[in-house]
């Protein structure tokens, strides 16, 4: 099985062979370099691991929230070509993985020879997303109540998830206090050299109950790129290929914006992330079923956006997440090891594209914490916005 | 005295949704409901989010309901909540209008004491710009008759 479609040509499979960031700082930690100089600078280190001219790109993809449109991009890096550009509808983190189906999509079809999937965001230079930003739609049925942050959206879905589940606190603890300790072994990490304990995330202050402030992601200022290109060009590349077996884009019925809309999504749906659709299209894709994942790479703006994700995705049963974490199988060793760079948690909030990044390292065999024998890399985009959608990545190939 | 500071954002009534509001000026709470599939919902759309349907129309529930999930926001997203004590959100299911969920404050129940299941009945109050918004308080079983004035 392949993307985009069963039994499509070898040479046109759609590859990622390059990934690229800047330097991740805390919000307002870049103050000499713009926000659009830093995605320049990630896409050129993208193409340079690509062992490409960045002027050979003439793709561009991204997804809802980026600020910098392609034609300027394609004109900062001297690009005499742009043959392909598009943007992933939704606010947020939901179209990240999107964005890296529309540059596979793109190379696969011949509507362009190099794609690349970017993010730039500096917190420090635009504005805050933690604090109110005025919504065109249906703002009038949650601002005038305080529900203005995606904390505290996420944080409604969380307790009803608890509350269904038997999820407690306790595991929202061992998440957060895991995705720090795998941010020590990776030296990109905004958090690296700042372990937590469990002692530390009770004593944090509450933000929106029952998330303490390490339960939320980090703020951060930086850019990251993913180039794609076709396994034909990729030969002649002589750098390590990293297939795109799965990727899909998918929302559930009456999903509406969910919990960053009015929270009238189906009952059975509601302590849920809205992937379940996107999961059964990545399998089906792929052929794969939930047990052939090696290594996950979940969306992680929240510490409990994690379980909800693990059910959505089918990596454990429906009420079986609490379980799953207490057990340790998510940990390093274990037997699905997750966010092994530290996740959006501990190593930098991209809105997900550096979550692809870890995905394609765990492909490639170059992770700082890497799971042994990787075959198959999953990595999910999204948590409370509107659609999702996620990849599943195949072993590199040199 | 509204719950929350009078500084916050007030709703802004659309095409879809001004019957909605207009209503909540009368202290009535009306939904969407679709004649074609016989179902409620909301918030309002042009069409019926089950068949699509524009044969739609409005209609008054009692205001009754149940909190679905809640949180409690310890944190100022907004100017106006500076200094502000913890506030809840909570989601409320309504009694009588199927899976129909509104965001909301229940006004006069302490965060501890916050529980998934717990009656409540609507009351409306003053947002910042003097436009009447539904909000909850707690129903006893001795209150559940005095209705949304009270």
């Amino acid at each position: 099985m392949t993307f985009p479609m069963p039994n499509w040509p070898r040479e046109l499979q759609p590859c990622i062979v390059g990934v690229g960031e800047t330097a991740y700082t805390k919000r307002g930690g870049h103050q000499d370099k713009s926000e659009l100089a830093l995605c320049i600078e990630a896409i050129h280190n993208a193409a340079d691991d690509a062992g490409i001219d960045a002027r050979e790109i003439d793709g561009f993809t991204s997804f809802g929230f980026e600020r910098h449109e392609p034609a300027v991009v394609q004109t900062a890096l001297a690009a005499p070509s742009l043959r392909y550009a598009s943007l992933v509808w939704g606010g947020g983190g939901g179209g990240c993985s999107g964005s890296v189906m529309l540059a596979a999509s793109a190379v696969a079809t011949g509507q362009s020879r190099y794609a690349v999937a970017y993010r730039s965001l500096c917190q420090g230079q635009y504005e805050r997303y933690g604090q109110h930003r005025e919504r065109l739609l249906w703002g009038s049925y949650v601002a005038p109540y305080g529900l203005m942050s995606p904390g505290l959206m996420m944080a409604l879905a969380y307790r009803r998830f608890m509350h269904e589940t038997g999820a407690t606190p306790e595991h929202l603890a061992d998440i957060a206090v895991m995705l720090r300790a795998n941010a020590q072994h990776n030296p990109r990490a905004v958090m690296r050299d700042k372990p937590l304990t469990r002692e530390q995330y009770f004593a944090s202050r509450m933000i929106a109950d029952p998330f303490h402030l390490y339960d939320c992601c980090l703020e951060t200022d930086g850019a990251c790129a993913v180039i794609v290109t076709t396994r034909g060009i990729a030969d002649r590349l002589n750098r390590p290929a990293v297939p795109i077996l799965a990727a899909a884009q998918a929302s559930g019925p009456r999903w509406s914006l969910g919990p960053m809309g009015s929270h009238n999504m189906p009952l059975d749906d509601y302590a849920s992330i809205n992937s379940r659709e996107v999961a059964k299209a990545i399998y089906a894709q792929s052929g794969l079923a939930p047990s052939d994942i090696d290594v996950a790479q979940i969306y992680d703006a929240f510490t409990g956006l994690i379980p909800m994700g693990l059910e959505d995705y089918g990596l454990c049963e429906r009420g079986g997440a609490a379980a799953l974490i207490a057990s340790g199988a998510l940990r390093q060793g274990g037997r699905l090891p997750i966010n092994t760079a530290g996740g959006l948690h501990s190593e930098a909030y991209l809105h997900g594209l550096n979550l692809v990044i870890e995905a394609v390292r765990q492909a490639r065999g170059d992770s700082t914490l890497q799971v042994p024998n990787v075959r198959h890399s999953l990595v999910t985009s999204g948590g409370g916005t509107g659609h999702k959608s996620a990849l599943i990545l195949g072993r590199a190939e040199h | 005295m509204s719950y929350l500071p009078e500084n916050m954002p007030s709703p802004r009534p659309t095409l879809d949704d001004a019957p909605y509001w207009q209503a909540c000026q009368e202290r009535r709470l009306v939904i969407r409901y679709c004649e074609q599939c016989a179902h409620f919902f909301h918030p309002p759309l042009p069409n019926c989010p089950r068949c699509s349907s524009t044969q739609l129309t409005w209609k008054q529930v009692s205001g009754r309901g149940t909190i679905y999930t809640y949180t409690v926001g310890h944190y100022a997203v907004h100017p106006s909540l500076k200094g502000h004590p913890p506030y809840n959100v909570c989601v409320v299911l309504l009694d009588d209008a199927d899976d129909v969920r509104l965001v909301t404050n229940v006004v006069d129940v302490a965060p501890e004491a916050l529980e998934i299941g717990l009656p409540v009945q609507v009351c409306f109050e003053p947002s910042g710009d003097g436009t009447l918004i539904p909000r909850f308080r707690r129903r006893g079983l001795d209150t559940s008759a005095r209705g949304e004035r009270s």
